[in-house]
């Protein structure tokens, strides 16, 4: 689905990201750890065509990011607030986000409907805009306006970061499921190691902007990782 | 205390990083400031002789006690737009062994040296000076000029409690309005009444203690206002207005820009710059008023060219200036998500050739003038949409400064950078000497016609001109993103 050659990315003198190779096939739950500094956001920038690469390319389902907009209509990511547009309702803010993917607001009330547990009753029908409700919330808001109109790849990065406990839980039940059916490649970064050694069959460790180790999730995976970073 | 804060205030100037990029529109406001005192101070200089002259045998004193009222109104108005509230980041002293009363007596004693202030002052001390040559005795001078300050302070003070409301402004804007009816239609004698009111101050030193009581007065309120605001929970909690939705239905007849249009006029909407911006649009159709009174122009004059090309392009430009940066804060979003860049562009286009052909509509009663009047403010509206459109947005493509919506409306100068001045010079200058010099070598008939073709043609070749303009955005987009997301405070 997602396969990157010659990846990378430096600013002046400094390389933030070296990646030689990545494959990630469809319908993979992908998951990128490392320290501040390692690289993730600048790959999923990379990713999503908000930076230009230095040298090399990524292509997303046959669609050379950096020189086609057709990897729009099958991707899509929560990066950071500025994914949200503070002066809409979230009500409106996903029927934006479902016009823009082809979805009538009935598509987008029937898949929001199964996040009501998510929700918790705080985003919907509060009658408040995006830029007034918590960071939390907002974060909230925006993962699940990444999942409307079918995507086939998910980008999100940090999405346990800023949620409370239960949503946490809830949000990784998300995304096994959504991995689960194999149509849709996920791609998650976090700094917390058991969360994405919980919903990720494959981690990706970056440091310093390269690979350092690619591991298929098992049982050690969690003690491996611990013993990199605590090591 | 006040030597730390006076030295943290001066590193965050100079260690902004704005400070470097900012220095052109900053040494421009710089420039435009300085301008503005100098004439005051000229006025200042001839208010005298211009009084003598216009009221012979009045005592120019007394006259401009008179108007003094007046004076005291718009500078208020002025300070309403212009004037901005004194802030410091005080979230870190909140912890810290600083006691509050002195962080606010420390903004509002630096609110004091603020330019607006000095505005008066520069007005007004030549004038004395003049009157001192003239034979009026010095000590009422001097203490006319301080209680001439007492009442800048007083306005100082009051503009930062009214500045919380629009309300007061319309007030304002009722109460100016009216009294100078009043006086107009002789229904009631303000300038005599206002006039021997502020002549006291000048006549009887003793009353200056007025105004600088009344100065005292309105430093306390702030100070306990603002000092009762020393919180965290005030400061950051704002006031949530509650959302009002809407779906704005009727924009599904525009076809598949629609989403987009809907998100700008909510964008317009629900944002106090823009829709300051907005107001402003609709309130510029009254400025060719000013050209068409004074009427002696001549009906055919190059000026109401720029009349016509500002009016019906005021939100052109205005709105059109900012293109993308209005969408700056979610541009990101905007540029990964399913949106392709023309069309999101054509949204834009859209939206302000709408607001051209209102503002066109709405400038149809300048027939009153003669027919030239129309005939001009229909071409440069054909103009605008054709010509100007594609322009203003290929100028855009050079915007990489972020804007925050939140941030107040007027005098706000946030996203502004040299491309701002630069744009108004093909946008309106050069229309303006292409009619002056078409006029002069063949016709009026021929001057109009022309811009209406050059308009017609650019609409023609939309569909080209976009796709051009699409590829430079493109192009551009990566330093966009950058850009936008820098914050400057």
């Amino acid at each position: 689905m997602i396969s990157s050659q010659n990846l990378t990315k430096t600013y002046g003198s400094q390389t933030v990201l070296n990646i030689e190779n990545l494959e990630i096939p469809k319908g993979q739950s992908f998951g990128l750890v490392g320290n501040n500094g390692a690289g993730k956001t600048t790959f999923f920038s990379l990713l999503l065509d908000l930076i230009q690469p230095t040298t090399g390319k990524i292509v997303n389902n046959e669609v050379q990011v950096n020189t086609s907009e057709s990897w729009k209509p099958f991707t899509s990511a929560f990066i950071d607030e500025s994914f949200l547009i503070g002066y809409l309702t979230p009500e409106e803010y996903f029927y934006f986000v479902g016009e823009l993917r082809g979805q009538n607001k009935a598509d987008v009330d029937a898949l929001l409907s199964n996040f009501e547990d998510f929700f918790h009753g705080e985003i919907l029908g509060q009658k408040k805009y995006l830029r007034d409700l918590s960071k939390g919330n907002q974060k909230k808001a925006g993962i699940v306006a990444s999942f409307i109109g079918n995507p086939e790849v998910v980008v999100l990065d940090e999405p346990f970061a800023n949620l409370d406990p239960t949503t946490q839980i809830r949000l990784k039940g998300i995304i096994k499921e959504l991995s689960q059916k194999r149509e849709v490649t996920v791609l998650v970064s976090s700094h917390d190691l058991i969360h994405v050694t919980e919903v990720c069959e494959r981690i990706v460790v970056l440091h310093k902007g390269e690979v350092v180790r690619d591991i298929q999730t098992s049982a050690e995976t969690l003690k491996e990782l611990e013993s990199f970073f605590g090591g | 205390m006040f030597r730390h804060f006076v030295n943290l205030q001066w590193k965050a100037f100079f260690r902004s990083a704005s400070l470097g990029k900012d220095t052109a529109v900053k040494v421009i406001m710089g420039i435009f400031a300085a301008m503005m005192l100098l004439y005051l101070g000229l006025l200042g200089v001839m208010l005298y002789f211009i009084l003598e002259k216009a009221f012979p045998g009045a005592d120019p004193v007394q006259k401009v006690s008179e108007y003094f009222l007046y004076w005291i109104l718009i500078e208020l108005f002025f300070r309403y737009f212009m004037q901005k509230l004194p802030v410091m980041n005080i979230k870190p002293f909140l912890t810290l062994p600083v006691p509050k009363s002195s962080i606010t007596h420390f903004v509002l004693g630096k609110s004091a040296l603020s330019f607006y202030n000095f505005m008066s002052l520069f007005l007004f001390v030549p004038f004395a000076v003049v009157l001192l040559t003239k034979g009026y005795p010095l000590w009422n001078l001097v203490f006319w000029i301080i209680s001439i300050l007492g009442i800048t302070l007083t306005l100082n003070f009051v503009n930062f409690l009214i500045n919380k409301s629009d309300k007061v402004l319309i007030a304002l804007a009722a109460i100016l309005i009216s009294l100078y009816f009043l006086e107009y239609f002789s229904l009631l004698p303000v300038n005599a009444f206002a006039g021997e009111l502020f002549y006291l101050l000048y006549q009887n030193p003793l009353f200056c203690l007025v105004p600088i009581a009344l100065a005292l007065l309105f430093y306390w309120l702030n100070y306990r206002f603002l000092r009762d605001k020393i919180y965290l929970d005030s400061t950051l909690k704002k006031k949530v207005k509650e959302a009002v939705t809407s779906d704005l239905a009727w924009t599904k007849k525009f076809g598949d820009i629609a989403p987009y249009l809907q998100l700008d006029l909510k964008l317009i909407w629900r944002n106090k710059r823009t829709k300051t911006q907005v107001y402003i649009s609709l309130g510029m159709i009254f400025y060719g008023l000013i050209f068409y009174f004074a009427d002696s122009y001549g009906a055919t004059s190059t000026i109401y060219v720029f009349v016509g090309i500002f009016m019906t392009g005021i939100f052109l430009s205005n709105f059109g200036q900012f293109i993308p940066a209005w969408d700056s804060e979610y541009y990101s979003m905007i540029m990964a998500q399913n949106i392709p860049l023309r069309k999101y562009l054509e949204s834009k286009a859209g939206l302000i050739s709408v607001s051209v052909v209102v503002m066109f509509l709405l400038s149809i009663p300048y027939v009153y003038f003669g027919w030239q009047a129309l005939a001009i403010n229909f071409a440069c509206a054909i103009y605008n949409l054709g010509v100007n459109i594609p322009l203003i947005l290929y100028f855009g493509s050079m915007n990489k400064k972020r804007i925050d919506l939140d941030k107040s409306a007027i005098g706000n100068m946030q996203g502004t950078s040299a491309t701002q001045f630069l744009v108004l010079i093909p946008l309106m200058l050069v229309p303006c000497l292409m009619y002056l010099g078409l006029k002069f070598l063949i016709s009026f008939e021929i001057a109009l016609a022309v811009f209406t073709i050059l308009g017609l043609i650019g609409l023609a070749f939309r569909k080209p001109l976009m796709s051009h303009i699409t590829e430079i955005y493109r192009a551009k987009k990566y330093d966009m993103i950058s850009g936008f997301k820098q914050k400057i405070n």
